[in-house]
């Protein structure tokens, strides 16, 4: 009896354990590429690189100018269109969303949130580029963008969902309607949430590639023109990984490592920002 | 009161009425706006089928639904058949699922039951963290960092001990299966432990503190949590599934994507989204394109059945915490 009692304390700690190592496991791999990317990408990495144009194979001074823009571009296209349709999307499944209609319509979109991204890119492709005739920014920017509006409306109903009900009861109470109410107090109280969670579907969409690939393909030059193709970081480093060229690695670790930082830091800004609320 | 007319009231009464009734009209329209756009979304994934099957009928048309269980993929001679994606899919994402559903829960249980908040906060946002890592970084990690590892380290010594196995034949270069197997594992740790997490947090306090109280160990007590929350810790580790199937830039860029069925998972596979992210663009005939748009649609299916199952499981376990909490 008293061998057993042992055992199973042997047992329970040992499960404690492995469970803490399987932590530490799952952090180490994460700080072992954050790591890699950070020591070899700073190698590549100057002023230079991110302010000049893509030149010839073995000419110094490569830079990945056009694809920070492209991507800049991209997301700003991706957001012009995702935000406001999540974001009032949103609205509705708070508001007026309570009931079976409403449960069908959160199925719908949930699933659009599992949908792969390349599944997406195929849509956008049939859908945009081929009546258009070429491959194109705003192709890209809107693939991105259906990607966008299911993670903005979901994350901003459940933001409006933490707005007090005496709040609405107030607003209206004091005469006014329906709309003014869900805008201007509700909506506004649960502005810095909504923010947060754009922010988020942001970061999620600057890194993806797959959409990108049939949309807004590359472009080895600058380019503002939405009607043309446009480089961004997520292509130029899946085009250098899969290159012959040292070179070329190189500058696809470098790209990694401005990419991976701005996503980061979106990422970190926002849970620094989350936590100051609640405390 | 007395100078206010029978007219007049009712005018009064008729203008109040009209701006009850403006409101209404601006409320019905603010409802009207935003369910325009809720149903912009939701309208996106049946249009996503609709288009997805009109441009695949050609495909469907010469194949039938054989196209499923068909093994060769010759664009040149234009025969096309899904198994060997499918069979790519299947076994790299069960990999993945291997190694990652252990240390998914494991970390679970450490985050609930073992590490205090101070602790488990930032441990868990670390974990996720992982889930902010692109794809394509990944797919970039993987060539350069962790398939020559794997090739000249860790596959050498799996073969020397189970070499004489069909699972671990063959000479590895590094990209195959098993490399997208792990690759895929790491990236899919962050969405089945933070679903894990959340059943695990759902479940009802009141058996494990019982047990513990009439003197079982802590791992004892820990168990009976696993337990009630297991139908919710499956649906966890099938939304792993979904992602794990949808993957496609890592996977493509170390699967080596040649379409074939070997035993040995040290040899290069293909996966259907790698399928349509490598050729969708060099689809030279309609036929051609068709089948690329069938894989897709097949994926689309798969992931589709996959995340409404794996849903409905997570919202039976913690709509039933809900329920008790109001009760």
């Amino acid at each position: 009896m008293h061998n057993n009692l042992k055992r199973r304390k042997i047992l329970s700690s040992s499960m404690t354990l492995i469970t803490g190592l399987f932590s530490v496991f799952a952090i180490c791999a994460l700080l072992l590429i954050l790591g890699y990317i950070a020591l070899t990408g700073a190698r590549a990495l100057n002023i230079g690189f991110l302010v000049n144009m893509p030149k010839p194979i073995g000419e110094p001074g490569s830079g990945i100018a056009n694809a920070i823009a492209g991507t800049l571009i991209l997301i700003s296209i991706a957001s012009v269109i995702g935000l406001p349709v999540g974001i009032l999307g949103g609205l509705y499944l708070a508001e007026f969303g309570s009931n079976r209609f409403g449960n069908i319509l959160r199925f719908l979109i949930d699933t659009l949130t599992g949908v792969p991204s390349i599944i997406v890119g195929v849509f956008a492709w049939t859908v945009m580029v081929r009546p258009m005739g070429h491959f194109s920014a705003l192709a890209g920017g809107v693939s991105l963008a259906i990607i966008m509006m299911p993670i903005v409306a979901r994350t901003t109903e459940e933001m409006i969902r933490l707005v007090p009900q005496s709040m609405r009861e107030a607003a209206l109470a004091l005469g006014a309607p329906v709309w003014r109410m869900s805008l201007g107090v509700v909506l506004r109280a649960a502005a810095g949430g909504v923010a947060t969670g754009a922010m988020l579907a942001i970061a999620r969409i600057a890194g993806e590639t797959a959409p990108l690939l049939f949309t807004a393909l590359s472009y080895n030059f600058m380019s503002t023109d939405l009607n043309q193709p446009i480089a961004s970081l997520t292509y130029q480093i899946y085009y250098y990984a899969q290159s012959p060229y040292e070179e070329w690695h190189a500058m696809a670790w470098a790209a990694t490592l401005v990419l991976v930082t701005m996503i980061l830091a979106i990422n970190i800004t926002v849970k620094m920002l989350t936590r100051q609320q609640y405390q | 009161m007395n100078s206010m007319s029978p007219a007049s009231a009712n005018t009064h009464r008729l203008s109040s009425f009209f701006l009850k009734r403006r409101g209404r009209l601006a409320d019905q329209l603010f409802k009207l706006i935003t369910l325009l756009f809720a149903l912009a979304i939701a309208g996106l994934v049946v249009l996503m089928i609709v288009e997805m099957a009109r441009d695949s009928s050609l495909s469907f048309e010469k194949f039938g639904p054989s196209f499923i269980w068909r093994e060769v993929w010759d664009p040149v001679r234009e025969q096309f058949g899904a198994l060997p994606f499918i069979y790519g899919s299947a076994v790299s994402s069960i990999i993945g699922l291997i190694i990652a559903v252990p240390v998914s829960i494991g970390v679970s249980v450490f985050l609930v039951e073992h590490a205090p908040r101070s602790l488990s906060t930032p441990i868990s946002f670390l974990v996720q963290l992982l889930a902010a890592i692109p794809s394509v970084v990944y797919g970039l990690w993987g060539i350069f960092v962790l398939a020559p590892l794997l090739r000249d380290t860790v596959y050498p010594r799996i073969q020397s001990t189970f070499g004489f196995l069909p699972l671990f034949k063959g000479t590895p270069n590094g990209l195959g299966l098993m490399t997208a197997g792990i690759i895929l594992s790491i990236m899919i740790i962050p969405i089945v432990t933070a679903v894990a997490t959340d059943v695990m947090r759902a479940v009802s306090r009141t058996q494990p503190e019982a047990a513990l109280a009439l003197g079982a160990t802590k791992w004892e007590a820990t168990w009976i949590v696993i337990q009630n929350a297991r139908s919710g810790i499956t649906g966890a580790v099938i939304l792993g599934l979904g992602r794990a199937i949808g993957e496609t830039m890592a996977v493509t860029m170390v699967i080596g994507n040649r379409a074939q069925i070997s035993a040995s998972l040290f040899d290069p596979s293909y996966t259907i989204a790698s399928a349509i992210a490598n050729e969708f663009t060099e689809a030279t005939t309609e036929t051609y394109r068709h089948a690329l748009v069938e894989l897709g649609l097949i994926l689309f299916v798969i992931t589709f059945v996959i995340n409404a199952f794996a849903r409905l499981l997570v919202w039976g376990v913690t709509r039933g915490q809900g329920k008790g909490a109001h009760a």
